[in-house]
């Protein structure tokens, strides 16, 4: 039954990809959708089956085929259902269904075999993602792992047309190799140290040893595949291609660079977390990447004025905590909150879509401003995502952040505790001036004027589809005189199931001290007990108090925002014009890009030019291959001189080859 | 009573003799003469060997070797009465056309 999981998307897949050309839009949307909730109704059965098992023996195995079996070393490709990869399968299968859904509206003006093309895509990745999560092994894990990075690069390029579009899809997967590389490295080291790639026989070792102070093998192998979760989850240093993989469609951002991809790195050490727990060096080395991370997009995020990229930083930050927690040992509160976070990101995510789509491609937020009215669903529904991110009390962001800061004040990282805190603050600022500036304040008297030549970045590259776009309205016929509309059905429903999400999704993790029994918690301890989960002191004053700290902060994050963005917009200049310095580090991204550019591509591309191809290809290996030829052919001038055509000379020369021979073997 | 070493004299004169004609003569039907007069030498060391060895070995296979020669020596006369059609001449010197 697992295998029905990753198969129905796998089906939807080949349906669209083999017919998709003949199929008519809502065909292939239908295919599409029906593969994706067919597959979460049955991960919800089979989450429900686990359910209903005893807490100690949750797990329910699919072993499909033996894959490799070479002497004693076998592999077999084996699905798992545990807590922790049951929460995943929710997770992608339920939202990945909603984003679905909402895709039909928003790639309507798509021509027909590109739809179908854009939604073979997202079943693909759906079933890798699925396979990711199930597979009871590294290697497993590793075909879901590449099979993602393959699908994130296909939908950021889909529109292969545009010169950046396909550019960033290059970039995303250049980046994900590096990590990607590393991961391979780290397993292959994991399987020299235990002789298996098994997750369970691997947690099983494991458990008998110490955990290792110093740095080791054990190390070393956790090192590697956290280099290995940086690609994936876009941390430092291999973050810069999340912020460019905006390119691709909004609702691809919302599923794969938002709600479940990205989390790939954070499910992959709660995963293993008996292995990292062993290895405190590693564990230190994840929250502080964590940390920075997450400090260093939420100030990126604050002065970025395309709407999906401040989304895209507040992703990387997000991330950014939920690599504090597993750092910190607190792994149920990591993926808890990589729970939460795929609600409010995937409804944030397709708000911004929805205001898109509405605008006709406009993404610059200073070209926004006063369209609450306008789109009251998206409005609404975006600030509850904004709130949720926000950290504010009752909705689900609130719970699994604030777990996450207590866990790492209780576990002694002060200083960590510090920069999340600060980070939570910068949460809340950078998103509500998303807010103030996209649906509050003026509406900008030249918006209408400019929906015209800025429906080209929505438009170019259907419009630029040679034969198709013959079917495609103009952006002038789509939206007469940039009439401004709210999301269509299709969006505004899943927009409001993820709002509802976003709201409740928080209370499964309800902790004690407001009454709960943090049953999240206790749901997904069977999948970390290998783990030295970290000590969560019951302290629930210090709770309550740091709760009440967080909540001031986001409370007053969202004040400062109100203040500089919605009050005083020319203070926030003012602002920008003292700090002009700081203002344009974080304008382009402390210049990581660049510093990436001058330290590695163009030395390598240097490299590659004036020496590997001007010199050891042309001279080296063209070289070699020339002068053989040459002496061939100057040789032969000289031998077939001895081809005379006389019978006689050939005679001779036969006679005198037998004499010769025998003349040594008689006389050797 | 010859010696098998007698016959083995014998048969490297001729078989000497026959290589001397390939060489030195300048007439194809000569040459295949000479050709026929070495198969003959080697026919002859067969027989030898097969009476000192007591073995009947020897004699069979000169059986294949005249059959050989004989079927060589219609082909052989075939492709000299080729030749003499197309040059007028019996030479060997003169058909060196096939060369670099």
């Amino acid at each position: 039954m697992l295998l029905l999981i990753p198969l129905l998307p796998f089906l939807g897949f080949l349906v669209n990809a083999s017919f998709g050309r003949r199929l008519s839009k809502a065909a292939a949307g239908a295919v599409a959708c029906a593969a994706m909730i067919g597959s979460f109704l049955v991960s919800a059965v089979a989450v429900w089956r686990l359910a209903a098992l005893e807490p100690e023996a949750r797990a329910i195995v699919q072993r499909v085929f033996t894959w490799i079996s070479s002497g004693d070393f076998t592999v077999a490709f084996t699905l798992r259902v545990d807590p922790l990869s049951a929460v995943m399968i929710l997770v992608v299968t339920g939202i990945g269904s909603l984003i679905h859904v909402y895709s039909t509206a928003y790639m309507h003006e798509e021509s027909d075999s590109e739809f179908a093309r854009y939604f073979s895509y997202l079943n693909l990745f759906a079933a890798f993602m699925l396979v990711l999560v199930l597979g009871s092994n590294f290697l497993v894990m590793f075909v879901g792992w590449e099979g993602v990075g393959l699908c994130s690069y296909l939908l950021i390029g889909f529109w292969y047309q545009k010169k950046s579009a396909s550019d960033a899809g290059k970039k995303a997967f250049i980046v994900n190799r590096i990590g990607d590389f590393g991961f391979v490295l780290g397993v292959l080291l994991a399987f020299v140290r235990f002789g298996t790639v098994d997750f369970q026989e691997i947690g099983r070792a494991i458990a008998g040893l110490a955990p290792e102070t110093t740095f080791g093998t054990l190390s070393l192998i956790t090192l590697l595949l956290f280099v290995g979760a940086t690609g994936k989850s876009a941390q430092i240093p291999l973050f810069v291609w999340l912020p460019d993989a905006m390119e691709g469609p909004t609702p691809v951002s919302a599923l794969i660079h938002a709600a479940t991809m990205v989390t790939a790195g954070v499910y992959m050490i709660g995963r293993n977390a008996a292995l990292f727990s062993h290895t405190p060096l590693t564990l230190t080395v994840v929250a502080v990447i964590g940390t920075a991370t997450a400090l260093m997009a939420g100030t990126i995020g604050l002065v970025q004025n395309d709407i999906k990229r401040v989304l895209a930083y507040s992703t990387v930050s997000q991330l950014g905590y939920m690599f504090l927690a597993m750092g910190v040992g607190a792994y149920a509160s990591g993926i808890f909150h990589l729970y939460t976070h795929a609600f409010f990101k995937a409804l944030l995510f397709l708000g911004s879509g929805a205001v898109i789509h509405a605008l006709a491609g406009e993404q610059d937020l200073r070209r926004m401003g006063g369209l609450r009215d306008k789109l009251p669903v998206t409005y609404w529904t975006f600030l509850v995502g904004a709130l949720a991110i926000a950290g504010v009390p009752l909705l689900s962001g609130f719970f699994s952040k604030d777990e996450i800061l207590f866990h790492a004040f209780a576990s002694g990282h002060t200083i960590l505790w510090i920069v999340g805190l600060l980070t939570s603050l910068l949460t809340a600022i950078y998103m509500f001036r998303l807010v103030f500036l996209a649906f509050h304040g003026p509406s900008p008297t030249a918006l209408a004027a400019q929906v015209g030549p800025h429906a080209a970045e929505h438009q170019a590259p259907g419009t630029q589809h040679s034969a198709p776009s013959t079917q495609h309205t103009t952006p002038g016929t789509q939206h007469p005189g940039g009439h401004v509309h709210d999301a269509p059905p299709a969006m505004a429903w899943p927009l409001i199931v993820l709002a509802i999400g976003s709201i409740v999704a928080g209370y499964v993790g309800l902790p004690h001290v407001l009454g709960g029994s943090d049953w999240f918690a206790r749901f997904l301890e069977p999948s970390f007990s290998g783990a030295v989960i970290g000590e969560a002191a019951e302290a629930a004053e210090l709770e309550l108090t740091l709760m009440a700290v967080s909540t001031f902060v986001a409370v007053s994050g969202i004040g400062i925002a109100m203040y500089f963005f919605l009050k005083h917009r020319e203070a926030a200049d003012g602002v920008a014009a003292r700090f002009a310095g700081l203002h344009q580090v974080l304008q382009h991204k402390y210049y990581v890009d660049e510093i990436y550019d001058a330290t590695i591509v163009q030395p390598v591309r240097i490299v590659s030019q004036e020496g590997l191809w001007k010199i050891v290809d042309v001279r080296v290996i063209d070289g070699t291959v020339n002068l053989v030829g040459r002496v061939v052919e100057g040789s032969s001038q000289e031998l077939r001189r001895t081809q005379t055509g006389s019978v006689r000379a050939y005679a001779a020369s036969l006679f005198l080859g037998v004499v010769l021979i025998l003349g040594y073997y008689l006389w050797r | 009573m010859p010696t098998l070493g007698n016959y083995l004299l014998l048969s490297a004169i001729l078989f000497a003799i026959g290589t001397a004609g390939v060489f030195v003569r300048r007439n194809l039907i000569t040459i295949l003469l000479s050709i026929e007069i070495m198969l003959n030498a080697v026919n002859l060391t067969f027989v030898a060997f097969g009476r000192a060895l007591g073995s009947a070995d020897g004699q069979i296979i000169v059986f294949f070797v005249m059959t050989v020669a004989a079927a060589e020596a219609a082909v052989g006369l075939a492709i000299i009465i080729a030749l003499f059609r197309h040059k007028e001449s019996l030479n060997p010197d003169s058909f060196t056309a096939l060369k670099w």
